[in-house]
């Protein structure tokens, strides 16, 4: 039987699922109920200094939904916790208290004088929290006044606060990134220079997550007016594997802990993020729309997926994507995969021969022999895979690799067994002469 | 004595039975079910609708919000998509051919989604289509059944002017007089009549019949072009001993009757009633013979279920309302007692080595207040084989694929030409076609 026991820079939780940093952490009663559900650790929501911030009294969010209104993408124009210092500070220390084997980080986010960290971090330290977490990503009022991602996007700040925090605490450190930047690489590496023991991301990303047509605001809606938000869910996910997967495989941040968040919702989408190096990952949007109790489908999922693959921790198998993470220029050009549909699953609905007629290699057929159906003709396709991705039954089409020596009808050439990349191809202008 | 009499139950039940048989989709559930819409390619149920609505397109406005132009998607090929939407048999039309069949065997529930967007269009318009510059001509158009009214809202719609003659005192055919009423209740035929008249350059003459009150060769004087929309106007005989006798009721009349009167409690049903027949007119009859309270009613059909012509899913709408279906049974003779009617005797049926249908010789027995005739309607063709006769095929006026008949000028659709299948949305193809025929033939 799997365990799922993690211990992330010496934090340990009884599993690797933690709730970021957000309104679901923002006090004792949200946490405990967390805790009761299940969950292996929390990050409480950002304290910063007194006097507290305030918050809008109007929608603080806005989402975007899929089919049957499934929530896709959330947004919020949200600060960090609004209640007193004093009084978060006390529930953490009784959580804490109460809840030894979870997981309890807390999020900092203070003006950038070291003064404001040195103080901060002490005051949480009496709390016997398990480590920090550096909230340089809100992308949305606290940016505005210095704070946040306005420091995520300067890797120098990023560097020197991680110093000062590393300094002052006997505490793990980590860093968490703002994805409203063009190279995620850059903060990172600023933050391992500057001492810290980890990173997490992503932050929400910038956006305006609709326009009332009405009234011509931005949503959400403040009196008439709207600001843009942190975006967040399900839709952020590739843009945050992505941001983890550059930190995994770049030389100067290798093997620096990760927790990946971002629009994570059941243990396959946690699965992926360890498989590309993660040691915890956070949730939040999910909880924030099906509450706590989907953390006993994420435990259930992730021990079934890794009793199925012989993996008995999470170590068994973290990382083991990110040694297959390319730049395209090494992609094989000399594999050839064709569409094949799968007659017994096809339903008939056209969906991949309109995709492919109107919008790429006209490689379906719609009528065989005056009779609807849908075949794949491999003198056409190209193998691009948007057939699969518009089907609407999982497994109906799939695409096969043709075997080295058989002929490809496209191009009338045979596959060749050996693998060549554009670096080495004749089309390419600074190719590398093939010896 | 015979148990026959009306108002068998109480006040409040007529309004409860005769309620609306599908209740419309709200808002929020249509936009649920269109998410289930794949926008297929060369959309199936498109190809399965006899008017050809675009489905796929119709849907997915619903889901944008846009349903205004959800309905002029489906009114730009049916006009009558508000009735159709209650009446279409659409588990063997447009939600037989559904993928989703394939996929879950669980079709789009394309019949409510176009009610509701057709239901919203008609609580907000009076009309739909803007009419073209009038061209000065003038249609004659007979019968004022979902043919008729097709035909003329399109020639209407291309700028003709349109004159209805309508045999009975109202506009509506079929979707007015035979139609169970559980199935458009609130008065929907007559404010569909009212929406399809609503486009203007439409006059109806009610009470004005083909060979009685004029002919056709009057018509074809008088108008640039005769559209002939009659519809079914005999009820099939039984063809056996006792059929005269009291108790014994077309089923047709019956149904007119019971959708005419506005006190459902006023209608006579019998006790115990033998339904004779395996078509949509039998199950109308059965099931609302129950929901005015009789105590059995039994459906009796000389072949087996695949062969009625009522849909599977109308056979289990009968037996949900608690009428038996019994198949393989031939009518023999309707047994008397006093003046009235007391059983029908049956032969047991089988198919012989052939395939022919024979009787076994084995006899059963239903005991019965009321019986009830539903084996089919026919086509009276006598109006229209005064003077200038129009060809007839089977029975029914014979057409091209243009709905001409055999006379220039002439054109019929319905179910009074051959080749109908008694269909409300087949008969407003029919309807269309002409009226695009027609117009071709006024502009050429």
């Amino acid at each position: 039987m799997a365990d799922l026991r993690t211990n992330f820079l010496g934090i340990k939780s009884p599993n690797p699922f933690w709730l970021a940093s957000a309104p679901p952490t923002d006090k004792k009663y949200n946490v405990e109920r967390a805790f009761r559900a299940g969950w292996g650790g929390v990050v409480w929501k950002t304290l910063g200094e007194d006097p507290a911030v305030v918050n809008v009294n109007g929608p603080r969010y806005g989402a975007i939904h899929a089919g049957d209104r499934r929530l896709a993408g959330l947004n919020n124009i949200e600060l960090i916790t609004d209640r007193p210092l004093e009084l978060n500070l006390r529930e953490i220390a009784e959580v804490k208290k109460a809840w030894p084997d979870r997981a309890l980080v807390v999020s900092l986010m203070v003006p950038c004088e070291e003064p404001n960290w040195n103080s901060i971090v002490a005051r949480v330290e009496e709390t016997g929290a398990d480590g920090l977490e550096l909230n340089f990503g809100c992308p949305h009022g606290m940016s505005e006044r210095g704070m946040g991602s306005a420091v995520g996007q300067v890797p120098e700040y990023i560097e020197m606060v991680a110093r000062w925090c590393k300094a002052a605490t006997r505490m793990p450190v980590i860093v968490k990134l703002t994805p409203n930047i063009t190279d995620i690489r850059y903060p990172a590496r600023a933050a391992r220079k500057g001492g810290a023991d980890a990173v997490s991301l992503i932050n929400t990303i910038n956006s305006i997550v609709a326009v009332d047509l009405d009234s011509f605001a931005p949503v959400p809606t403040i009196d008439g007016k709207g600001s843009h938000g942190g975006y967040c869910g399900p839709a952020v996910k590739p843009i945050a594997l992505n941001m983890v997967a550059e930190i995994a495989r770049d030389p100067e941040t290798w093997g620096m802990p990760i927790s990946g968040i971002g629009g994570i919702e059941t243990w396959r989408d946690a699965a992926e993020y360890i498989a590309l190096g993660c040691g915890t990952v956070q949730v939040c949007t999910a909880v924030m729309t099906y509450g706590f109790k989907i953390v006993e489908e994420m435990i259930d999922g992730m021990k079934k997926y890794m009793d199925g693959h012989g993996f008995s921790t999470i170590e068994d198998f973290r990382g083991l994507a990110v040694r297959n993470l390319s730049d395209w220029k090494y992609l094989n050009l000399n594999y050839i995969a064709k569409a094949r549909i799968d007659q017994d699953l096809c339903i008939k609905c056209g969906r991949c021969h309109i995709a492919c007629e109107d919008t790429s290699h006209q490689a379906i057929t719609h009528m065989v022999d005056g009779v609807r159906h849908f075949e794949v003709k491999d003198e056409e396709c190209v193998g691009c895979n948007l057939c699969v991705n518009v089907c609407p039954v999982e497994g109906c089409i799939t695409m096969q690799p043709m075997a080295p020596g058989s002929v490809d009808p496209r191009t009338g050439r045979v596959v060749p067994a050996q693998y060549a990349n554009w670096t080495t191809h004749p089309n390419n202008p600074s190719a590398i002469a093939a010896e | 004595m015979p148990d026959i009499s009306a108002g068998r139950l109480g006040e409040a039940d007529y309004g409860k039975n005769f309620s609306d048989v599908h209740p419309p989709l709200s808002a929020h559930e249509a936009v649920v079910e269109s998410d289930r819409c794949y926008f297929c390619f060369d959309a199936p149920c498109t190809n399965a609708c006899p008017t050809s609505i675009d489905i796929p397109l119709f849907i997915r406005k619903i889901g944008t919000g846009n349903v205004v132009g959800a309905a002029e998607t489906i009114f730009s090929s049916n006009i009558l998509g508000g009735m159709c939407a209650r009446v279409c048999p659409t588990e063997t039309l447009c939600e037989e051919a559904c993928v989703r069949n394939l996929a879950e065997e669980k079709p789009v529930r394309i019949g409510l989604l176009q009610r509701h967007a057709t239901d919203h269009y008609l609580d907000r318009h009076a009309a739909y289509g803007v009419r073209a510059p009038a061209t000065g001509r003038k249609v004659a158009v007979v019968g004022a059944g979902p043919a008729g009214l097709a035909c003329a809202h399109e020639l209407a719609l291309k700028g003709h002017q349109v004159t209805i003659f309508e045999a009975r005192g109202k506009a509506g055919g079929l979707n007015e007089f035979g139609i169970a009423a559980y199935k458009a209740t609130d008065g929907f035929a007559q404010r569909e009549v009212d929406f399809v008249l609503g486009v203007g350059g439409i006059a109806v003459e009610a009470g004005k019949a083909l060979g009685r009150d004029f002919t056709l060769a009057g018509l074809k004087a008088d108008y640039d072009a005769v559209f002939l929309g009659l519809g079914l106007q005999a009820v099939n005989a039984l063809g056996v001993e006792g059929e005269e006798i009291a108790g014994v009721v077309d089923a047709v009349r019956w149904i007119e009757e019971l959708r005419q009167s506005p006190d459902k409690s006023a209608i006579e049903v019998g006790a115990r009633v033998v339904v004779i027949g395996g078509g949509m007119t039998a199950v109308d009859a059965a099931v609302q013979a129950k929901k005015l309270g009789a105590d059995e009613v039994t459906i009796a059909y000389r072949r087996g279920s695949a062969e009625m012509g009522a849909s599977r899913y109308e056979q289990e709408l009968a037996q949900v309302n608690g009428v038996r279906i019994l198949h393989w049974v031939a009518p023999r003779t309707v047994v008397s007692e006093g003046n009235a009617v007391a059983a029908v005797d049956f032969e047991r049926t089988a198919l012989d080595a052939a395939g022919r249908l024979t009787g076994t010789g084995r006899s059963v027995r239903l005991l019965a207040d009321q019986v009830m005739k539903a084996i089919g309607q026919t086509f009276v063709s006598g109006p229209v084989e005064a003077g200038e006769t129009v060809a007839l095929e089977g029975g029914r006026i014979a057409v091209d694929a243009d709905m001409r008949t055999s006379l220039a000028g002439v054109w019929a659709g319905g179910d009074c030409v051959r080749g109908g299948e008694d269909l409300t949305v087949q008969a407003v193809d029919h309807g269309k076609r002409a009226a695009l025929s027609i117009h071709a033939a006024l502009s050429a």
